[in-house]
């Protein structure tokens, strides 16, 4: 992916010098180094500068100086997205949130947490945890991502199903308006006056306001967990019995899917004891007290024998429940062990068409003559296929790349999304020309206009331009692979 | 369906060109909420009818002119519900008006799985705006994070963002098993214990306190609703004396909402310490909201409310016309004044209902 040529404009940098002490501001190329991507690696772009504020008010200033330059503005957390939402702009100001990584307060009584934007999401469960509290959302990169990261992907995880996105898990978001203004969204009682406008800004990927400070709902830590792995002959009889879970009324605290390509890639490396031998290995998880948990693993269990589970292993004690999740959790990881590379992609899709996609995967990685493994959030229908490649090969990469758009662009036509929750980014702009029409796109652009008239806030991510679909409309019709991967498609 | 957009298109069309405003309304069963409604009247319940509905996806899919029983009983037949428990207040409510309302219903602050409002289950939307655009926003998915969420902003938008046409909504299954405690208790240590037992893992799915008698409904799983009985104690109230109290509740048909007298809407963080008043006062939601009957004026009211951290809403009789929501703050209100230019620069649908001039 070839960068843009940074564009200079040292009486930005000196008006930043006035601003900030010089720890806070990088300008060097070997400093900013580490801020010229986000988890997607595969796209690359150094900024002008890269501002690390220490102080609120130094991030209104900075704020007020870049809108009064018209000099974009691109927040970012810990890095640790997948979508590209955080890639710096060439002519651009990178705004690093991380060291805003104070807990503010902790309310066991009112079971909330005030945090800055650069707090961890796990280090929110760690405080919250002496009262028998935690927060539920648990992207599987929660010991480093932030929840600043959090809200502007609506990030999820793993237990999503029962307990909700992290919109479901925020009440109130503080912060700055490109313009600098204060906002509030949400509040601590629910139902804060005018249009609800948290859901636009939880998953808005940095576009539509600064945040500053988040608080977050606290739940009651379950008093037992169970989870049964259940192993089946055919992927589509495994898609079968999640259908079959849910339609008996049954809500599992985790509900999770990996295809044999999946397991015996994990194994070498989690020792969880997985069954090598089947298609597919659901994880279905039972929370709650120790009755309930006893009374739903029962049910579960039966249900399952009859959706023709043909293995069922009932975790006996938490360390081996652990070690069912341990598979699941370090299949990105070994992913990585087992190549060079891997893509991770996320579509979503109604649940009762996992059989058929995993079929149409199959068929790509013919095509596309790279491997697949698929680990999936089943509950939800989120899809996580890791396309293993070579980076060090152009053609490569390029099939990759075509292949991730290609399971988007099927998740669009089997009634589902393109992405599930690891957000648009850069990475996906040309699938949202499939999955939205362009009045629809035109209406983002308005929302965007509403929040950040001068469109100095992350701009370009998240919603491409017309111009741009029209030229992703007539890519498409030469069929799967990209022609000239040369070129920065952003 | 076709035909009926185009001349919703129409309506919407000629209104913006005579400077007219459109007001939304189907059966009008919440005529009483909100800013005063006025304009021309636009019937959505032509757009009605079940569009989707597989119980195996906890997905419903609907035209927001379907009256909302109709939702409810196709969801009850194959044992499952709108978690937010909707109030109806009357018998031609619709999905579109319910959502537009955004008002949930005791389940709203129930513990784990039901937990949320109006617009924690909508999971898309198509919006017939101003402009007369056809929008579709979300989709059909649990998780979806492509695009901004406009869906769910639609939830207690009252028609500022245009006629809701369809609606996708995520669905749960019924709890297996209800139970309602009853416990006389005064203000103060009701709200002492919602707040405790709400940190703790019970399977809490309503609460509604006045006049020192406390109700409680736990749902869930046999085991757990049983152990939470054994737990708290309280006096069982039988099954079907509960159902009543909770739909009477839900449909503001108890005795404290009778009679003529402002009801407000206060809103919470349930934590917050009692509203202090001689007024008649109901609590729900564990706290967070607490129904008063009140002839003080609102900016009373309002100072109080923001003082605990809080809001208060008129939310049916008294004098509508001083604007019944707490006023925005500046720069949110610029947002809006933005967004209703950019879906309804004609300031065609509902002027005036959420936010006063707007």
């Amino acid at each position: 992916m070839q960068e843009a040529v940074v564009e200079e404009r040292p009486e930005v940098i000196a008006a930043l010098r006035r601003l900030l002490p010089p720890r806070a501001l990088l300008v060097d190329p070997e400093d900013t180094r580490p801020y010229d991507c986000d988890g997607l690696t595969l796209i690359r772009q150094r900024p002008m500068a890269v501002v690390l504020p220490e102080t609120e008010e130094q991030v209104v200033a900075i704020l007020a100086l870049c809108q009064g330059m018209s000099v974009p503005v691109v927040p970012r957390g810990a890095g640790t997205g997948l979508a590209g939402s955080a890639l710096p702009l060439a002519g651009g100001v990178l705004l690093g949130l991380a060291k805003f990584n104070r807990i503010l307060a902790v309310d066991p009584r009112a079971r909330t947490a005030t945090v800055q934007p650069g707090v961890r999401n796990l280090a929110i469960s760690e405080a919250a945890a002496p009262h028998g509290l935690y927060y539920a959302p648990d992207p599987s990169s929660q010991i480093a991502c932030t929840i600043g990261g959090n809200v502007a992907e609506n990030s999820g995880g793993v237990h999503c199903l029962k307990y909700g996105l992290t919109l479901h898990n925020v009440v109130r978001v503080r912060g700055y308006t490109m313009a600098g203004e204060p906002v509030e969204f949400g509040s601590l009682a629910p139902d804060a006056p005018g249009l609800d406008l948290l859901p636009l800004i939880v998953g808005s990927e940095g576009m539509l306001a600064v945040t500053m400070e988040v608080t977050v709902r606290l739940v009651p830590r379950p008093q037992a967990a169970r989870c049964i792995m259940a192993s089946f002959a055919d992927v589509g009889d495994a898609g079968d019995a999640v259908a079959a879970l849910i339609a008996a009324g049954i809500i599992p605290a985790g509900l999770e899917m990996m295809d044999q390509a999946a397991t015996r890639l994990v194994e070498p490396y989690a020792n969880a004891g997985y069954d090598l031998e089947a298609a597919a290995v659901l994880l279905c998880e039972s929370d709650g007290t120790p009755e309930e948990v006893e009374e739903e693993i029962a049910r579960m269990s039966a249900l399952l024998r009859a959706a023709r589970a043909t293995r069922l292993q009932v975790s006996t004690d938490e360390a081996e429940r652990l070690r069912f999740w341990a598979g699941r959790k370090n299949a990105f990881p070994a992913a990585g062990r087992a190549a060079p590379a891997y893509y991770c992609t996320d579509g979503t899709i109604p649940r009762r068409h996992i059989g058929q996609m995993l079929r149409s995967i199959q068929a790509m990685e013919q095509r596309f003559g790279l491997a697949c493994p698929n680990v999936f959030h089943a509950g939800d229908g989120n899809l996580h296929p890791l396309v293993l490649f070579d980076d060090a090969d152009p053609d490569s990469v390029a099939r990759a790349e075509a292949f991730g758009a290609e399971i988007l662009e099927e998740s669009v036509r089997l009634g589902g999304s393109i992405t599930g929750e690891h957000g648009v980014g850069v990475e996906k702009l040309n699938q949202m020309c499939s999955q939205f029409d362009a009045a629809t796109l035109e209406a983002f652009r308005g929302v965007k206009r509403a929040f950040d008239p001068q469109g100095l806030l992350n701009p370009g991510k998240v919603v491409p331009s017309l111009h741009r679909c029209a030229e992703y409309g007539r890519m498409r019709v030469t069929g799967g692979v990209l022609p000239f991967p040369e070129l920065p498609r952003f | 369906m076709d035909a009926r957009i185009d001349s919703f298109i129409d309506r919407i069309r000629d209104a913006s060109a005579r400077g007219a405003t459109l007001c939304i309304r189907a059966g009008g069963s919440k005529d009483f909420y909100g800013n005063p409604p006025g304009g021309e009247r636009l019937d959505p319940r032509p757009l009605s009818g079940i569009v989707a509905y597989d119980p195996g996806e906890l997905v419903i899919t609907a035209q927001a002119g379907t009256p909302l029983a109709e939702v409810e009983a196709t969801l009850a037949a194959q044992g499952q519900m709108l978690a937010f428990e909707p109030p109806h207040f009357g018998d031609t409510a619709t999905l579109g008006g319910c959502v537009a309302a955004g008002l949930a219903g005791p389940r709203r602050m129930s513990a784990g799985t039901t937990q949320g409002g109006v617009r924690d289950f909508v999971l898309g939307a198509t919006l017939l705006d101003g402009r007369g655009r056809l929008l579709r926003f979300g989709g059909t998915v649990m998780k979806n994070v492509a695009g901004y969420d406009v869906s769910r902003a639609l939830a207690g938008s009252l028609g500022f963002l245009g006629l809701i046409v369809a609606l996708s909504l995520k669905v749960l299954p019924r709890p297996r098993v209800e139970s309602t405690l009853a416990f006389e208790l005064d203000e103060a240590a009701t709200l002492a214990r919602l707040n405790a037992w709400a940190g703790q893992p019970l399977p809490l799915s309503a609460s509604g306190w006045s006049r020192g008698l406390l109700m409680l409904r736990l749902s869930g799983a046999e085991a757990a609703v049983k152990a939470a009985q054994a737990r708290l104690g309280g006096e069982v109230i039988a099954a079907p004396a509960a159902t009543l109290y909770w739909n009477a509740l839900r449909e503001q048909q108890l005795p404290f909402f009778a009679g003529e007298a402002p009801l407000w809407r206060i809103a919470l963080p349930s934590t917050a310490v009692p509203f202090a008043t001689d007024d008649p006062q109901f609590i729900e939601w564990g706290g967070a909201q607490r129904w008063l009957r009140s002839m003080a004026p609102a900016a009373t009211l309002r100072a109080r409310a923001a003082a605990l951290g809080g809001h208060a809403t008129l939310f049916r009789g008294g004098d509508r016309t001083t604007g019944v929501f707490t006023p925005l703050a500046p720069a949110l209100h610029a947002i809006h004044a933005r967004l209703k230019a950019e879906f309804d620069p004609a300031g065609v649908f509902n002027r005036g209902r959420l936010v006063p001039g707007l």
